[in-house]
């Protein structure tokens, strides 16, 4: 089964070009460091996709092993993965995260 | 639950033994730390790749016992 979670992430990180690995869902995040990396998606008005990873045990595991990341959240964008959630607040903070999605092709909507 | 201060300093020294380490108790508890590591072995390699080494050096702790560690990573010639 865990080869199903990896060809499953690795489809996910694909077809979706911001996925959120995170605890809970956006609007109820279960973890204050997702919730942190839902604010800080949302502040910078990027529209993004979620994975609740306490939904389904095989992707919590899964996508630890596929990003070799022992933490939740993680950031994909367009397969790349960006850093969980201390990565995330650094490059919010110094202006890093609104460059990567300028040059990554991700609109962005002045929040 | 959790990893003393010392501990988790220990395991990046062993690692890293040029580190600057910095720990801050974040909720004044021994349990949600805040690490900063400033190594030469960081150099040329990116945030994830840095986070990923110290991961390394806490042998799996990291995302167990170890729940809340805040890491700031920077390289130094």
């Amino acid at each position: 089964m865990a080869d199903a979670a990896q060809t499953q992430i690795a489809e996910d990180v694909k077809n979706n070009p911001v996925l959120l690995y995170m605890k809970g869902t956006p609007v109820f995040p279960q973890c204050g460091f997702s919730s942190m990396a839902v604010q800080i998606l949302t502040h910078l008005g990027v529209k993004f996709e979620a994975r609740d990873v306490l939904a389904d045990p095989e992707i919590r595991q899964g996508i630890k092993i596929f990003s070799n990341w022992p933490t939740i959240p993680q950031l994909y964008v367009k397969g790349e993965f960006i850093g969980g959630a201390d990565i995330l607040r650094e490059m919010y903070e110094s202006g890093e995260l609104k460059t990567l999605f300028a040059e990554k092709g991700i609109a962005l909507q002045d929040a | 639950m959790g990893m003393k201060g010392a501990d988790i300093e220990a395991m990046i020294r062993a690692a890293f033994p040029d580190a600057q380490i910095e720990m801050k108790d974040l909720a004044g508890d021994d349990n949600h730390w805040a690490a900063t590591v400033r190594s030469a072995a960081f150099k040329g390699k990116s945030r994830v790749q840095q986070h990923q080494m110290v991961y390394a050096a806490l042998q799996g702790n990291m995302g167990g016992v170890l729940h809340a560690l805040q890491l700031t990573t920077t390289s130094k010639d």
